[in-house]
């Protein structure tokens, strides 16, 4: 993994709030969705951002695509600062950066055939003649699994859930984009599908050199096909590292809990989960974030917010009271119960 | 082990008729006991959800509902609507996947709950408001009073969902059957939801029927585990047994298929091709043949039958994964 390379998308203190209106259009608050959030994305990284229901992770995803624009902050892609530009020139600067949903069907116009479908992102960026386009369409079905011929003539409800997202996942790469952005790509699938569209993922990326930003709920899933992971909690990152040392050794509260959240073995079951339900964005608590939730909360928590701060090489947290490590000796069978409860 | 609570013997479900007839659920068989937990684990139609239906009653007059299902001795099927409404949240209660579509949106939380008190138990209104509180409180619903003058758009997900926990215990059931019901959940919220569930079921010595898609979750929560595939049972065992010894190839590839934190990152997740097969054109043999590793001739030919091979473990399958060469954990 390039480490120095510079980064394909620099994300700066992005913040996305939302009015919310009451009956007569009175002000009624301020959602805050995504608060100063920052990042970087490098060439042919994926970076995986897990959060709960209403963390902002959508709107994170939505905002760096300038749909809509986000509030404040700054979103470098290849060096260009999407905030900053209009009309032909942002369209041109997104053709790099693509996303896939979670629900497949949503995203494919019922009435449209495959190659159709397939071939839109090209004809809308003015790529080639229609035969070089329609060539592009059949390699780019072959790509994802899935037969040009049988396939092709198909419309989406003649398709299966996983044959569906094999076609978004296709209009995505039709235009060779840099990086994909993934909401959820996977995660109304079954689980046997949801494996062979992961496994795709992965072959892609490894063939096409692409870069993913991969959001989704599911932290094993997340792990499964990143190299480091963001933690969101309530429109703000807790926590940064690579994949298998926030997995190993996490640094903030939070991370813990869903970690101990994940369903696994029987032995499992002993495990103590946070309580309470995450504090309405449009009255976030002062301070840190999680501290209503949090077992190590104190007074400072609630008076001073918590940075980011790096901990250890590339993993960062914002916590006053990270988690000290455990030290690790034994393996992950007896380790569980080293590290259970508090 | 004591008497089951409800005995399901040879369950079949079939849709359609005149000659063009699909098996939902063919030849299903289990019990379930007081205290116990079982899961009914399987992917979208493999028929989870319709067995239950069917012994709830709740199936569309389409469905073709045949065998026995024993609740306490008394046969279900085959009774009128009237007498399933009787035996339904007296003895029976079901939790879905929804909270947000089984709740009715225009009425307050506490009226939805007397309601469910007040159609079993003849009781007055102030009473069932009581209960209702009280109920909510057994769900561990923060400021119940305040919650039941609230309408269900008010609440979260989870908090819903403890809605209609403590709507279906209005009756205080013998059974408690939750089909998804934490699908739609945050991994927080589902572990707590999860815990109220074993922590109700201990303090009321309900029996619970868990119904998912998700084997992790199955096998961390229940006591007893069964696999559906195309309508049949392919294994079943208690839950600490299928985590060190999967039998079933398509259990295997379930267990395999889950990403688990423990596997490094950008590994090739274990798959099998193709589909589950449509119903209404079930292949002669064994269902799971054509996805299977480790099929041959004998599996296109006869399908194997479920038996109990080690005990209280059960299979379907000819050629059964060699004991040993891997349970989920043994990687």
């Amino acid at each position: 993994m390039p480490t120095d390379a510079a980064p394909l998308l620099q994300v700066k203190d992005l913040v996305q709030e939302f009015t919310v209106r009451e009956t007569g259009g009175v002000r009624g608050g301020t959602v805050h969705a995504v608060s100063g959030v920052c990042f970087d994305v490098r060439p042919g990284e994926t970076l995986g951002i897990v959060g709960e229901t209403g963390s902002g992770k959508s709107t994170l995803a939505r905002s760096i695509l300038q749909a809509p624009r986000p509030k404040s902050g700054a979103v470098l892609f290849r060096g260009a600062d999407l905030v900053t530009l209009r009309g032909t020139r942002l369209l041109q600067a997104r053709r790099y950066l693509q996303m896939v949903f979670q629900d497949p069907f949503g995203s494919l116009d019922p009435k449209w055939r495959v190659r159709d479908l397939v071939e839109e992102p090209l004809i809308a960026y003015k790529t080639g003649d229609r035969n070089t386009r329609r060539r592009r369409v059949d390699e780019v079905l072959e790509l994802v699994g899935l037969d040009p011929a049988g396939h092709g003539g198909r419309r989406p409800r003649e398709l299966s859930g996983g044959q569906a997202q094999r076609v978004a996942i296709a209009r995505a790469i039709a235009l060779n984009p840099a990086l994909v952005i993934c909401d959820e790509a996977v995660s109304s699938l079954d689980v046997l599908i949801q494996a062979q569209v992961l496994n795709l993922f992965e072959q892609l990326r490894a063939e096409l050199g692409l870069s993913y930003l991969f959001i989704a709920h599911d932290l094993a899933l997340v792990k499964q096909v990143s190299d480091r992971v963001a933690v969101m909690y309530l429109g703000k990152l807790c926590e940064v590292g690579p994949g298998e040392t926030v997995y190993r050794q996490p640094l903030h509260p939070y991370t813990r809990a869903l970690l101990d959240s994940v369903p696994g073995s029987p032995q499992a079951r002993a495990k103590k989960t946070i309580r309470g339900e995450p504090p309405s964005p449009i009255h976030p608590p002062s301070g840190c974030r999680f501290r209503t939730r949090c077992p190590r909360a104190e007074q400072r928590c609630a008076d001073e917010e918590p940075v980011m701060r790096e901990l250890a090489t590339g993993h960062s947290v914002a916590c006053h009271f990270p988690l000290v490590p455990v030290a690790r000796s034994t393996p992950h069978s007896e380790e569980k119960i080293a590290r259970g409860p508090r | 082990m004591s008497d089951a609570l409800l005995e399901v013997h040879d369950l079949k479900v079939t849709f359609g008729g005149q000659g063009r007839e699909v098996y939902a659920v063919d030849g299903v068989s289990y019990s379930v006991y007081a205290g116990q937990t079982l899961a009914i684990v399987g992917e979208s139609g493999s028929g989870k959800t319709v067995s239950c239906r069917a012994v709830m009653g709740l199936l569309p007059p389409s469905a073709v509902v045949t065998g026995s299902a024993r609740f306490q001795g008394i046969q279900l099927i085959g009774l009128t609507d009237d007498q399933l409404r009787e035996h339904r949240g007296a003895n029976v209660a079901m939790v879905f996947q929804d909270p947000a579509r089984s709740l009715n949106p225009t009425m307050r939380i506490g009226t939805q709950i007397a309601e469910a008190v007040t159609t079993h138990h003849h009781v007055s209104k102030a009473q069932a408001k009581e209960q209702a509180v009280e109920l909510l409180r057994l769900v561990h619903m923060p400021l119940p009073e305040r919650r039941c003058v609230e309408y269900p758009h008010q609440l979260s997900g989870g908090m819903r969902q403890r809605v209609m926990i403590a709507i279906a215990l209005a009756c205080r059931p013998r059974l408690l059957i939750a089909d998804e019901a934490t699908t739609a959940l945050d991994v927080t919220t589902q572990a707590q939801i999860m815990e109220l569930l074993l922590e109700l079921q201990a303090e009321l010595g309900m029996a619970l029927m868990l119904i998912s898609h998700d084997l992790g979750l199955a096998a961390s929560y229940a006591d007893e585990v069964i696999v559906m595939y195309a309508g049949r049972i392919v294994e079943q065992a208690p839950a600490a047994r299928l985590f060190e010894q999967v039998r079933m190839p398509y259990t295997q590839a379930l267990f395999e298929a889950i990403p688990r934190l423990e596997r490094p990152a950008h590994t090739p997740l274990p798959v099998i091709g193709g589909r589950p097969p449509d119903a209404a054109m079930l292949p002669q043999g064994c269902s799971f043949a054509p996805r299977c590793r480790r099929a041959a001739d004998d599996c296109r030919a006869a399908a194997p039958p479920l038996a109990e091979h080690e005990p209280g473990h059960r299979w379907a399958c000819w050629h059964p994964v060699p004991p040993g060469s891997g349970g989920p954990d043994a990687d």
